[in-house]
């Protein structure tokens, strides 16, 4: 063994544990078609409540993964979560007037953003905001609205 | 009796065995090639071992842990599953049973062999110390070596080879909701920990394997016995000091 050869195979190893530790310490970055990249453009919608939703959730159409949450953040003004969504570029045609709903797959699931075509012509852009939104459902507020149903029945 | 006071003697001379060492370590400064040819003979060779073991326990995981959570609905946290169950316990355990296996072993029989063919008082005669040219490199690189093992277990068993092809590309979980219950769920105190752990590991494996191989018997026999007692020794050490670990970091 070339000593020289033997110093640069150790230095290798050390730059992958090295790159391993960071990997691990930034917790991988999402290898991803619908990204940051090229053919993506960016809509934001606003929810009165996100529940469990989280960047890089997926947002579907007619159940068919069409984009990814990128950014959630308050809104200073409404108080309200503002939800930047990346959807891929060849799905450029989705009406101005869909709604977005918040979901859950399964019972404990993943939470996602689903989206529901509208029937307008003009289709929605980069920067543009989607208007009908439902937020998720909380199940706590759920049991509460189904409480106080059985409570007024009972009167 | 007697068993007691050789377990009792065997304790004090490696505790007094590892000041030596402690004592020695500044000097493999100065020679910083010696520890660069241990880190090759226990890094860099220990590396196919490990990429392959951490690939493979990752898919198992990936696999257990989807037949769980599917009855639940929550496949999609299945990155979590095996991120966590990896990172906090699998990686650094695993990798440091390996390690102890593949480098603890040799190093062991390195040692002893070179005290059985006299090579080690052959140095001292030629006034070099052999505690500064050869236990202390060794248990240096071992140090150094364990806790970049276990994160490259660890990044092949969540990420590259092991649970992410199973769980995305072959089950069919969502690439973002994969990663990104991960992100959500495994945070910076995890990774730490675990660096933590694998570093303490690498200690208690060198130190075992240095001092088994030191005072070996200076026969073949001597020499099998101590390779055999680093591996059945340090797996004990690494299995106990991991529940002592967690229990620490356990909140």
């Amino acid at each position: 063994m070339q000593s020289r050869a033997l110093e640069i195979l150790v230095g290798f190893f050390v730059c992958i544990g090295v790159a391993a530790v960071f990997v691990l310490t930034f917790r991988v970055a999402s290898l991803d078609s619908v990204g940051t990249g090229e053919g993506v453009y960016r809509v934001t919608a606003q929810f009165q409540n996100i529940g469990g939703l989280k960047p890089g959730s997926a947002v579907t159409m007619a159940g068919v993964r069409v984009g990814r949450v990128q950014d959630i953040v308050i809104d200073p003004d409404t108080f309200q979560a503002r939800v930047t969504l990346a959807l891929d570029g060849q799905y450029d045609a989705i009406p101005e007037d869909s709604s977005a709903s918040i979901l859950t797959a399964g019972l404990l699931g993943e939470q996602y953003i689903g989206l529901t075509p509208g029937g307008m012509l003009d289709p929605l852009k980069d920067g543009s905001e989607i208007m009908l939104t439902q937020s998720a459902l909380v199940l706590e507020n759920l049991i509460g609205q189904f409480l106080s149903n059985m409570a007024s029945k009972q009167e | 009796m007697s068993l007691i006071g050789n377990l009792l003697a065997g304790l004090g001379r490696a505790q007094f065995f590892l000041l030596q060492i402690l004592v020695a370590l500044p000097a493999t400064l100065l020679r910083p090639r010696l520890v660069i040819q241990q880190l090759y003979s226990v890094g860099v060779l220990s590396l196919i071992i490990i990429v392959i073991s951490g690939s493979f326990v990752g898919m198992v995981l990936a696999l257990q842990g989807y037949r769980t959570l599917i009855r639940f609905g929550a496949e999609e946290s299945l990155g979590v599953f095996v991120a966590l169950v990896i990172v906090r316990e699998l990686g650094p355990v695993v990798t440091a049973l390996l390690f102890a296996g593949r480098a603890g072993s040799a190093m062991a029989a390195e040692i002893g062999l070179m005290k059985a063919t006299d090579q080690l008082s052959a140095m001292e005669m030629m006034a070099t110390d052999p505690m500064k040219r050869v236990i202390a490199p060794r248990f240096l690189a071992s140090v150094l070596a364990m806790p970049l093992l276990a994160c490259i277990f660890s990044v092949m068993a969540i990420g590259i080879a092991g649970g992410h092809a199973i769980g995305v590309e072959l089950l069919g979980v969502d690439d973002g909701a994969y990663w990104g219950q991960i992100r959500a769920a495994v945070e910076a105190q995890d990774v730490i920990d675990s660096l933590i752990k694998s570093t303490i590991f690498g200690i208690a494996i060198a130190w075992i394997a240095v001092y088994q191989g030191y005072h070996a018997a200076p026969t073949s026999e001597g020499v099998s016995r101590a390779t055999t007692g680093t591996v059945v020794v340090s797996s004990l050490a690494v299995l106990a000091l991991d529940f002592i670990l967690t229990a620490f970091m356990f909140r």
